[in-house]
C-alpha cells in the first residue's frame, strides 16, 4: 500500500506529482491511498512515494481540464478516482471520451457539480457594506458546495474592480484592495457583518416580484437548494410567501371585476371608425401611406410587419413600379431599400435617371413570404393580391400624373396594364394607357440579380439599363 | 396625498412590473469593469441571484419607472381604468436602487419598463435617461434590459438602444384582432415596425463590426412576451406568430406569459388561474422549433392546440410511429433529435461515444435522462422494441401521472 499526502484539501500540483511517480512506479490504482495532511495519521506505515522520473508520460488534454475542477469537490473520493482515470488511460486512450463510462461519468459529475457550485457562488453572494470605512468596502460570508472560494474569486474582481471587498468562507478567504486578490485561510460567520440597511429593500423587492398565482415551490427550490438560504436575506421570507399564496389568488379570482368608463369606450369607437379607408378614394400621398398601412383589402397585412407605399416627387414624370416590398423594405417601411433597389440605383445612375425626380412603388404593398426556419422566402403574389391592391397603385397614379409609368417585371406588367405583358414581346416600346400616360415593361431589378450566367446576365443588365434611358427620354 | 417612501415606491413598481415573463441577462458582449472607475461585468453566461417562490429567476431588477398609465389594456392591472395604488420614481432613485443592489451581488442589472405618462415619446425619453445617467454618470458595466414604448419615436427607440443590452416590445397578443379588442390605444402594426427598425440597427452594427469597432447596439438582441389564455388563439396560431417574429424580426426569445389574474379586474377580461401547463408546453414546443430542427407545422395546425398530457416531442413520436425506430447507433443527428427523452446534450454525447463503441441500454440510460420513454423508440446494440412501437396503449403507458397542483 502507498500513500500519497497532499498538503491542501485543493493541492493539485501535489495530486499531480504524485500521480506521477505512482503511474510511474507501476503502482496500480487499488494500491494506492490518497490523503491530506492533517486529517488523521490513519497510515502509520508511510512508504515515502518513488522518486518521479524524468521524461514522464502524457495524457490527453482533456484529462487536466477534468481533473482541476475534480480536485474542487468535496467528495473523499476524488484524488482516487482521478488516478484510476489516469491509470486506465494507458491500455484506453480514448477512455474520456466515453462519456457512459462509470468512471468518466462520476468525474464528469463531480466537474459539473464543481462548476454549477462556482455559479451559485457568483449568484448567492451577498455583500454587506462596511459603514464606517475610509473607502467604499463591502464584507459577504458564503458557504459554497465545494472550494470554489480561490477559483471563484477573480470573477468577482473583474466585476467590483473599483471597490474594497472580502468573501469570507470556512475554507477560505478572498480578498481584493482594487488592486490584486489575495487569500487567507478559512473564516467563521462571525467575523463577517450581521447585516445592511438596503437588505430591507431587497426583501421587499423580492416580496414584490413575486406572483402568487404562479406558485412552483419545487421550480424555486431546484435552482435555489435549502442549503444556501441561511446566508441569504431574503429566503426568510419564503414560508410566509407560500402559504398566503392561494388566499391571495382565489381572492383575485373570486372579485367582481370593475366596469371600463364610458370615456374609454368611446375613445375604443373612434379608433375603429378612423382606421377605416372605404370613406373615398384618398386624395393625397400621406393618405396613401396612412391607407396602405391599415390596409385589410386582403390577408398580406397579417404576417407583414407594414404596408410599405410609393415615395418620391409627388410631381414626378416617371413612375417605377416594382413588384412588391421584401424583407428589408418591410422592416424599414420604404420601398426599393434592399438588394433589388441598390441594383436598381446602380442601373439607373447608368442611365443617367435621378432617382429623386422619379416616384418609385410597388404593385402590392405588403410582402407576401413564407415562413422557412428563420428566413422569411419571398412568394410572387397572386393575381387576387394584384387586384386588391390595385385601388392603391390607381390613387397613387392618380395623384402623381406621371407621363410614363414603368413596369418593373411581370407582377407590376399585370398591375400597370390590368392584364398579363410578356417581357420579352414587349420591352422597347412606348405602349398606351387609358389614362393618357405612356407605359413601359422591362425586367425586375431581382431577375437581373438572378440571372446564373455571366454573359447572359451582362446583356439583360445592358438592356436593362436601355430600357430606363428610353423611358426617361420618353418622359422628358 | 400622502408621500410614498421609496420603499413603498418600490413595493408598488415591482408588483407592478412582474407580469413581464423575461429576467434574461445572457447572451449580451463580454464586459467588465477592470480598466474603467464604474462597477459590472457581464460574462456570457446569465446569473439568477435568487429564485422566487413562483419559481422563476431574479435575475434583473425588473421595475417600471411608473405604473400611471393613459393606456387602457384590458389585461393590465396598470391600465388607466385599475384602482391600484401609483407610484412614480425619478431616475435618480433608479439609478440609486440599481447601484446598490448591484454592489451587494443581488442582481445583474437592470429591467425597466414603464406605463406611458404624458405621452409615449416623454416616457421612453425618461426611461432612456436612466439607462443613460447608469453608463455615463456611473460607468455601470452591467446589464440594461430597456422596455420599448412601439408609438415612440425611432430616434428614441435608436437611443435605448445605444444604452442597453436588450430591448423588447411586447407583442401582447396572439391575435391582432385581439389588440385591438383588448388594448384599444396599442396597434400591432406599431408594434410589428418598431420591431423591424430594431432589427435593422442590430443588423447593421454587426454589418461595420468586421470593418471597424461598432456602436453597440442592443448586444443582446430583442426579445418580446405574448399573453396566453387572454383571447380564444389556439396553441397552433400563437406558435405561427411566433415562429414569424422569430424569422422576421430575429427576435432572440419569445416568451409566453399565461394569463394571470390580477388584482381589479375589468369585465372584458374575467379573471382565471393562470394556464400554466399550457405555458409549458408552449416553451416546449417553442424550443423544438428552435433547437430541434421541427417545423410549426409539424407541432401544431392553425387549429389545433397542444397535448397538455403529454410532451410535444413525445405528441409527434406517438402520431408518426412510422419513423421509429431509430438505431442509436447509426441514425443522423437530425433524426436523433426526434426522439422523445433524449436532448441535444444526451445526443451529443452519444455521437462522440459511438465513434468509440456499440451503444448499449445502459449507455443510453447513463446519458439520457431516464429510459423508459425512450426505449419504445430506439435500437441499440442489445436492444429492440419490437412490437412495442406500435403497441395501441403506448399512450398510456408513457403519460406521466397528472399533477393536481399545475392548474
Amino acid at each position: 500500500m502507498r500513500v500519497a499526502r497532499l498538503a491542501s484539501q485543493t493541492d493539485f500540483a501535489g495530486w499531480r506529482a504524485a500521480a506521477r511517480s505512482l503511474r510511474g512506479a507501476g503502482v496500480s490504482p487499488e494500491a494506492a491511498v490518497w490523503t491530506v495532511d492533517g486529517e488523521g495519521d490513519l497510515f502509520d506505515e508511510v512508504v515515502p512515494l518513488p522518486a518521479t522520473t524524468e521524461g514522464g508520460f502524457t495524457v490527453p488534454k482533456g484529462f487536466m481540464e477534468l481533473a482541476e475542477p475534480v480536485i474542487l469537490h468535496r467528495s473523499p473520493e476524488r484524488f482516487a478516482l482521478l488516478y484510476r482515470l489516469l491509470w486506465r488511460l494507458q491500455s484506453e486512450p480514448n477512455l474520456l471520451h466515453i462519456a457512459s463510462d462509470p468512471d468518466v461519468a462520476a468525474a464528469r459529475d463531480m466537474a459539473g457539480a464543481v462548476s454549477k457550485a462556482a455559479h451559485k457562488m457568483k449568484a448567492f453572494v451577498r455583500f454587506r457594506k462596511i459603514e464606517d470605512a475610509p473607502e467604499e468596502t463591502y464584507v459577504a460570508w458564503f458557504e459554497p458546495a465545494h472550494r470554489v472560494t480561490e477559483a471563484t474569486a477573480p470573477f468577482f474582481a473583474r466585476r467590483y474592480a473599483n471597490m474594497a471587498w472580502s468573501i469570507l468562507t470556512p475554507d477560505a478567504c478572498a480578498h481584493w484592495d482594487r488592486r490584486k486578490l489575495h487569500f487567507t485561510p478559512g473564516a467563521d460567520k462571525a467575523d463577517a457583518p450581521d447585516g445592511d440597511a438596503l437588505e430591507d429593500y431587497w426583501r421587499t423587492y423580492y416580496a414584490s416580484t413575486f406572483n402568487p398565482a404562479r406558485l412552483k415551490v419545487a421550480a424555486m427550490q431546484k435552482e435555489m437548494p435549502k442549503r444556501y438560504w441561511r446566508n441569504l436575506p431574503e429566503a426568510g421570507l419564503i414560508p410566509e410567501l407560500i402559504e398566503a399564496a392561494e388566499g391571495r389568488t382565489s381572492a383575485m379570482v373570486a372579485q367582481t371585476p370593475s366596469e371600463p368608463s364610458r370615456r374609454i369606450v368611446r375613445q375604443a369607437q373612434r379608433l375603429s371608425r378612423d382606421g377605416s379607408f372605404e370613406e373615398g378614394a384618398p386624395g393625397t400621398l400621406d393618405a396613401v401611406a396612412a391607407g396602405v398601412d391599415v390596409c385589410r383589402r386582403c390577408e398580406l397585412w397579417r404576417d407583414a410587419t407594414q404596408g410599405v407605399a410609393g415615395e418620391g416627387l409627388a410631381t414626378a414624370r416617371l413612375m417605377f413600379v416594382g413588384e412588391q416590398p421584401g424583407d428589408l423594405e418591410d422592416l424599414a417601411g420604404r420601398p426599393f431599400v434592399g438588394p433589388a433597389g441598390q441594383m436598381l440605383d446602380r442601373a439607373l445612375a447608368e442611365a443617367g435617371v435621378p432617382r429623386a425626380e422619379t416616384y418609385v412603388t410597388n404593385a402590392v404593398k405588403h410582402f407576401r413570404h413564407e415562413q422557412r426556419g428563420k428566413r422569411r422566402i419571398h412568394q410572387t403574389p397572386t393575381t387576387r393580391h394584384v387586384e386588391a391592391c390595385r385601388w392603391w397603385l390607381d390613387a397613387e397614379r392618380r395623384i402623381v400624373r406621371p407621363r410614363v409609368i414603368v413596369a418593373l417585371g411581370g407582377t407590376a406588367a399585370q398591375a400597370v396594364f390590368g392584364k398579363a405583358t410578356p417581357i420579352a414581346a414587349n420591352r422597347g416600346k412606348a405602349l398606351q394607357l387609358t389614362d393618357q400616360a405612356q407605359g413601359v415593361v422591362t425586367y425586375h431589378p431581382s431577375y437581373l440579380l438572378r440571372v446564373p450566367d455571366a454573359a447572359a446576365k451582362a446583356t439583360a443588365h445592358a438592356a436593362f439599363v436601355d430600357d430606363l434611358r428610353f423611358a426617361w427620354k420618353l418622359a422628358s | 396625498m400622502t408621500v410614498l417612501t421609496l420603499k413603498q415606491k418600490l413595493a408598488i413598481l415591482s408588483d407592478a412590473a412582474k407580469y413581464d415573463a423575461s429576467c434574461a441577462s445572457s447572451g449580451t458582449s463580454k464586459r467588465d469593469s477592470s480598466n474603467g472607475r464604474g462597477v459590472g461585468s457581464t460574462e456570457g453566461m446569465g446569473i439568477c441571484h435568487a429564485y422566487a417562490p413562483d419559481g422563476r429567476c431574479i435575475s434583473l431588477l425588473k421595475i417600471l419607472l411608473t405604473n400611471f398609465c393613459v393606456y387602457d389594456c384590458a389585461y393590465c392591472v396598470n391600465r388607466v381604468t385599475s384602482n391600484t395604488p401609483r407610484a412614480r420614481f425619478t431616475v435618480q432613485e433608479v439609478v440609486d436602487l440599481t447601484l446598490g443592489f448591484y454592489k451587494r451581488n443581488y442582481i445583474e442589472g437592470l429591467f425597466l419598463s414603464s406605463g406611458i405618462i404624458r405621452s409615449p415619446d416623454y416616457t421612453m425619453e425618461e426611461m432612456v435617461r436612466v439607462a443613460q445617467s447608469l453608463r455615463l454618470d456611473h460607468d455601470f458595466r452591467g446589464y440594461i434590459h430597456l422596455k420599448v414604448i412601439p408609438e415612440a419615436a425611432p430616434d428614441l427607440v435608436n437611443k435605448a438602444a445605444l444604452y442597453a443590452d436588450r430591448v423588447s416590445i411586447n407583442i401582447e397578443l396572439p391575435r391582432d384582432e385581439s389588440l385591438t379588442a383588448l388594448a384599444p390605444e396599442k396597434s400591432a402594426q406599431g408594434i410589428r415596425k418598431a420591431m423591424g427598425s430594431v432589427r435593422l440597427g442590430i443588423d447593421q452594427a454587426a454589418d461595420t463590426a468586421a470593418k471597424a469597432r461598432p456602436p453597440s447596439f442592443a448586444p443582446a438582441g430583442q426579445s418580446t412576451q405574448m399573453i396566453v389564455g387572454a383571447d380564444a388563439a389556439t396553441d397552433g396560431e400563437i406558435l405561427g406568430r411566433s415562429d414569424r417574429l422569430y424569422g422576421a424580426y430575429g427576435l432572440r426569445r419569445v416568451y409566453y406569459s399565461a394569463y394571470s389574474p390580477i388584482p381589479d379586474t375589468t369585465s372584458r377580461l374575467p379573471p382565471m388561474r393562470p394556464p400554466l401547463m399550457r405555458e409549458h408546453r408552449l416553451y416546449q414546443a417553442d424550443w423544438l422549433m428552435r433547437f430541434y430542427g421541427f417545423e410549426r407545422i409539424e407541432i401544431a395546425a392553425d387549429n389545433e392546440d397542444l397535448d397538455l398530457a403529454i410532451d410535444p416531442k413525445l405528441a409527434w413520436a406517438l402520431k408518426n410511429r412510422g419513423q421509429f425506430p431509430v438505431d442509436l447507433n447509426r441514425a443522423d443527428r437530425e433524426r436523433m433529435l426526434r426522439v422523445p427523452g433524449l436532448g441535444v446534450k444526451s445526443v451529443d454525447k452519444m455521437i462522440e461515444v459511438r465513434r468509440y463503441k456499440r451503444l448499449v441500454l445502459e449507455d443510453v440510460k447513463r446519458l439520457a435522462r431516464g429510459l423508459a420513454k425512450v426505449k419504445p423508440f430506439i435500437v441499440t446494440q442489445d436492444w429492440r422494441p419490437g412490437a412495442l412501437t406500435d403497441q395501441a396503449d403506448l399512450r398510456a403507458t408513457l403519460t406521466p401521472p397528472q399533477q393536481p397542483s399545475l392548474f
